[in-house]
């Protein structure tokens, strides 16, 4: 029977929680890197052993860390995150220009066929690659040079490159999500970049359906149907069929379409998850009712599914990276939540437990299944 | 022999328990100290100083002999009796929180 190993960044600190394939008795190793933010935790589909942690303070900044033995030792690889060329400006809250500055890591994208290769996307918003293991980065340049670049804004947290998709299909083809420019497409290993948001629609852009401005909270993908997309925008649950060139919002009957997870689940390209936020304003679930939503239809029509979670008092968020999915045949959901709780559905979102529930606020959650 | 005391952060990166004792060529400053600690513990590159402008991160303070450095040049000759090994040169993560 398959393992599965639920990687979790939180506030302060990194967790491996472990079970086998029933998913109901975990094994919870760390914290490791104690009192540091670990914004994400992500393992090499090549090599599952080697799993690579964004680990950064405020007082100390931006560390990479690198573990070869499936999280049980740790060591750091390379920190050097230097912008290419001279970085020039982006647009500041107040519309001034604004020096490009590295602020720290936000997703590790671990490639799909070499375990030396990883993207990294960073604050302010970039795109990055190593391809010896973490050790050296370089600037994926072409995204940030991209004619729009200079008029990009920062979201209220920070101008942030938060997800990272490689089509399983083509490895040249490359999808970035930047809160708050919006969503972009390689079709070149990351050489050139479109912007891919054509049929969003954002309140509070002058331009309303701009080429870019839009506050993409995350993008997810089935490998099995790489060019069916789905987008948890700041408002609005979207979908794409042509690999981003086109959006059609599919919130349907959502009590709230604001929200930041997203995810599809392993084996139904048409099942998806997100979990309904009340607004940008409350930062927690409507009603107090922490409730996650699934379509079997590629959205527009969602269900509620509540059991296991609670539904009295319950003000927590759950952040843009703190969603996942396993691949065994009965797929399983996972989240965590800022309140330190971190929820396993191993019947495709039927029913929840909390493998633990007093963690620090997580910040993301990744999950592999091990065979 | 110069003697620094790390904040409890970067003695775990840099895998080290107490006072760190370093060689420094030249007369001991700051930028001097922390060029011969990233030598010797590369894990703790960019940790002190800003990768890029090679300053003081803001949150990091630089202390010695009771005196706070951290607002002098990182280039500044450090007090005699941190240069002879009689006192440490403390690198401090400044107190923030709640």
């Amino acid at each position: 029977m398959s393992d599965v190993r639920v990687l979790v960044g939180t506030r302060k600190g990194a967790f491996v929680l472990r079970a086998d394939g029933a998913r109901k008795n975990w094994d919870v190793s760390g914290p490791f890197f104690g009192g540091w933010e670990i914004f994400h935790v992500k393992g090499s589909p090549v090599d599952p052993n080697r799993i690579f942690a964004s680990q950064s303070t405020s007082w100390f900044g931006q560390l990479i860390q690198r573990s070869d033995d499936g999280g049980l030792t740790w060591e750091p690889v390379g920190n050097q995150f230097l912008y290419d060329g001279v970085p020039g400006t982006h647009q500041w809250y107040d519309g001034t220009p604004h020096p490009w500055e590295f602020a720290r890591v936000w997703h590790l994208e671990p490639s799909l066929s070499d375990p030396d290769t990883v993207l990294a996307g960073v604050e302010d918003a970039a795109l990055f690659r190593s391809t010896d293991g973490g050790q050296s980065w370089s600037e994926l340049s072409g995204l940030r040079g991209h004619d729009t670049g200079s008029a990009w804004q920062p979201g209220a947290g920070g101008m942030c490159l938060h997800t990272i998709i490689v089509s399983p299909h083509d490895p040249r083809r490359i999808f970035v999500a930047i809160s708050s420019a919006g969503a972009f497409r390689s079709d070149d290993e990351g050489a050139t970049w479109k912007p891919i948001n054509r049929g969003l629609h954002s309140e509070g852009l002058p331009d309303e359906d701009a080429e870019v401005g839009h506050c993409v909270h995350r993008i997810a993908m089935n490998p099995s149907n790489p060019d069916v997309l789905y987008m948890q925008k700041h408002w609005d649950v979207m979908r794409s069929t042509d690999a981003g060139d086109s959006w059609t919002e599919v919130s349907g009957n959502l009590p709230s379409d604001f929200g930041f997870a997203i995810d599809v689940h392993a084996h139904e390209p048409e099942t998806v998850y997100v979990v309904p936020i009340t607004s940008d304003s409350e930062h927690f679930p409507p009603e107090g009712k922490l409730r996650v939503y699934r379509s079997r239809t590629g959205g527009d029509e969602w269900e509620p599914l509540t059991k296991g979670l609670p539904q009295d008092h319950c003000y927590v968020d759950v952040l843009r990276d703190a969603m996942a999915v396993d691949t065994l045949e009965d797929c399983g959901v996972y989240f965590g939540t800022t309140g330190g709780q971190v929820y396993a559905s191993a019947n495709s979102g039927d029913s929840w437990e909390p493998i633990v529930r007093d963690l620090p606020a997580v910040l993301s959650v990744e999950v592999q299944t091990l065979v | 022999m110069i003697r620094v005391v790390l904040p409890a952060h970067l003695r775990v990166i840099a895998k080290v328990s107490g006072e760190v004792e370093l060689e420094v060529v030249g007369t001991p400053s700051p930028a001097s100290v922390i060029d011969a600690l990233e030598a010797r513990f590369p894990a703790l590159l960019g940790t002190i100083r800003d990768p890029l402008t090679q300053q003081r991160r803001k949150f990091v303070r630089f202390y010695a002999c009771e005196e706070d450095l951290s607002l002098e040049s990182i280039d500044v000759a450090l007090p005699e009796p941190v240069q002879r090994g009689r006192e440490p040169f403390y690198v401090i993560g400044a107190m923030a929180g709640g």
